[in-house]
């Protein structure tokens, strides 16, 4: 029993940064905007984080500072793709690979540091929780805000007009701009909370997860995050689910080193989640065809008027 | 009273040359102002970075040695532009192309004939890149699986595959713990040049982009990759087959890759060891939109670039700043290249309106 606590607990605080990212992907796609750079503003975040949290000794700061830094990175590719109208794929790429050189060129004196730990929510209430008490109260409180997200990220999306407007953005941008919607605001707006969450995610790798800072640390969970927007449909819920199967693996990965049991080789637990993320972007795309309607009429391709 | 208006140009002209002036401009631009805050003078920076790499003959021997595995890889992702395909796996397959070059050499160097060893190892090099193209391009061709993201996790996994096997089974038994596998057999060695370690990878990776060139725009089959690129619907209606063009172009460029894994093997490491996948891959994406997806000016950015990561190394020695300020101005580049389109479409007229 505690065993499979033990594998939970894990498997959901792994899944978290994927869970962030993936959502926050979701609004900018669905306003129509394609961006792959989500691995380079998660790595910008988990540096920035990182450092702002060992020099100041504050959380709050350090997620903030990590959510601005991403949202900085984001609101390049905003101008790039919404008003310069630059092909997505390139800018994307850009944003990733000026991430990542810049988080290790900023990054290097802070490798090997020790910063600020997250506590544990552990308080009396949350363990009494039943059932899922004992794997909750071993979360950071940035775990359940992310569990909440979700649902929260669903419903606004879908059941709100300001959902309604994103949508909208990303189907048909001509139909909703002569509707008197702004585009391009929702395109922005949108562009840039991917942007913060990515950061967010990031910081939750170097501040909880895997506390410290490292270069590349991300170790392409932004891009699984891509494919999970993918596998989701485009629905923040369905992202959860595809982040606690990310989780899962990895916490399997985890059981089997602490425990030393030699069931899988090491190698081969490495690169289940990569194998298991291709799996799962094949299975949503080739084998359900609701994927193909759930994606974004107008994604990718930029918004202009002609006046 | 002034205010602007943004007018679109009745044609453009945009060729890699002028893309590569203006996007390097808005780079060195960005980079001074990482000097200066890195508390270093920009100028000075700049200077070592240009003697670095150009300032005396060993130096820029060494940035035709980088630029050898770039071409390939700047190559292999113009290809795949050119029919609109993704490849960002080129990191993948240069590995699997170096794990297939080592294999041969580790273990057949025996039983091939000295004469045959060069040409068996190009062909091991590029079965292993195209090896590891071949799922990301029948998913697409066959089910449209987005092939940016699955070939990018073949790059992770080709990463985890090469350290098991050097790290595990084919580690050398005498190296005493180094993580590597033992020194290829010295058959198996590229030959080098001028005393220097430039090797013969330079000009099969010339006589590869004189390949993409001639296929490109001499070729029936050239024409109709172009034809795909610019406009799958009129590919459509000349009955261009989608489906086999897109596994055909995935797997040459993925072979394409695989030769930069098998020149760095055989030409620079001798061995499959840490430091064969440290990013040429993703720098060919860089390469091969400065360029314009033209492989006869491929080999020449793939020198500026070859340039432009010795000079970073020599921040590092000369001013101990980290070498990924060469990653900064990559990601500047493309950017500028991502931007340069729209300026490249577009004027900024200023109108002064009467009173």
């Amino acid at each position: 029993m505690s065993d499979v606590i033990f594998i939970a607990a894990i498997a959901l605080k792994s899944s978290i940064a994927v869970l962030l990212a993936a959502i926050g992907e979701i609004f900018t796609e669905r306003s129509g905007v394609l961006n792959l750079g989500v691995e380079g503003m998660m790595l910008i975040g988990a540096m920035t984080g990182f450092i702002i949290g060992y020099t100041t000794g504050s959380p709050l700061l350090a997620f903030s500072g990590a959510m601005a830094a991403g949202a900085l990175l984001a609101l390049i590719h905003a101008v790039l793709c919404v008003h310069l109208q630059a092909n997505q794929v390139i800018s994307g790429l850009a944003v990733t690979i000026l991430g990542t050189g810049l988080s290790s060129f900023i990054g290097r004196p802070f490798i090997g540091r020790v910063g600020i730990r997250i506590e544990t929510l552990s308080s009396d209430w949350i363990s009494a929780v039943p059932l899922l008490g004992p794997i909750l109260s071993q979360q950071t409180a940035i775990a359940i805000m992310a569990l909440v997200l979700a649902p929260l990220a669903g419903y606004v999306l879908m059941h709100t007009s300001f959902g309604l407007n994103i949508r909208a953005s990303g189907e048909d941008p001509k139909a909703t701009d002569a509707a008197g919607v702004s585009v391009t605001a929702y395109r922005y707006g949108c562009t840039v909370f991917g942007g913060m969450m990515a950061g967010l995610a990031g910081a939750y790798l170097s501040l909880v997860y895997t506390p410290g800072w490292k270069e590349n640390m991300a170790g392409g969970q932004g891009w699984i995050a891509i494919a999970m927007v993918i596998f989701s449909s485009w629905k923040p819920v369905r992202a959860l689910l595809g982040a606690l199967i990310f989780g899962g693996l990895n916490a399997l990965q985890f059981y089997f080193q602490a425990t030393g049991l030699e069931l899988i080789p090491a190698y081969i637990l490495r690169l289940l989640p990569y194998l298991m993320t291709l799996f799962i972007l094949f299975t949503a795309t080739a084998m359900g065809k609701k994927t193909a309607g759930a994606t974004p009429a107008s994604l990718g391709k930029p918004f202009y008027r002609e006046d | 009273m002034k205010s602007v208006c943004i007018e679109k140009k009745s044609h453009t002209r945009q060729t890699w040359g002028s893309t590569l002036a203006v996007s390097t401009l808005p780079a060195l631009v960005i980079g001074a102002v990482i000097f200066q805050a890195a508390g270093v003078s920009s100028f000075r920076a700049y200077a070592v970075m240009l003697e670095g790499a150009f300032g005396n003959w060993y130096a820029f021997s060494e940035v035709l040695v980088k630029a050898i595995p770039l071409m390939f890889t700047g190559l292999a992702v113009a290809l795949a532009a050119r029919m609109a395909l993704w490849n960002i796996g080129c990191e993948g397959q240069l590995v699997f192309g170096g794990i297939f070059a080592a294999g041969v050499a580790l273990f057949f160097h025996d039983c091939i004939p000295d004469s045959l060893m060069i040409p068996i190892l190009c062909s091991a090099g590029f079965a292993g890149g195209a090896l590891w193209a071949l799922i990301p391009a029948l998913m697409k061709a066959c089910w449209n699986v987005n092939e940016i993201i699955s070939t990018l996790m073949f790059n992770y996994i080709a990463v985890i595959i090469m350290e098991h096997l050097y790290f595990g089974p084919w580690r050398d038994p005498m190296g005493r713990g180094f993580p590597g596998t033992a020194m290829l057999d010295p058959t198996a060695w590229l030959p080098r040049f001028f005393q220097t370690r430039i090797h013969l990878g330079l000009l099969i990776a010339l006589a590869a982009a004189a390949a993409v060139y001639v296929s490109l725009s001499r070729l029936t089959w050239g024409y109709r990759i172009n034809v795909i690129g610019k406009s799958p619907k009129a590919a459509g209606y000349a009955h261009i087959k989608f489906t086999r063009q897109t596994i055909v172009v995935l797997l040459i460029s993925g072979g394409l890759a695989g030769l930069a894994g098998m020149s760095e093997v055989c030409g620079i490491h001798l061995r499959l060891q840490q430091g064969v996948a440290v990013g040429y891959g993703y720098d060919g994406i860089i390469i091969a939109f400065l360029a314009r997806l033209n492989p006869l000016a491929v080999p020449v950015i793939a020198v500026f670039l070859g340039g432009l990561i010795v000079g970073g190394d020599q921040l590092q020695s000369a001013l101990h700043l980290p070498s990924s300020i060469s990653q900064i101005l990559e990601g500047t580049m493309l950017m500028a290249i991502a931007a340069g389109n729209f300026f490249a479409a577009y004027r900024i007229k200023w109108l002064r309106s009467n009173p």
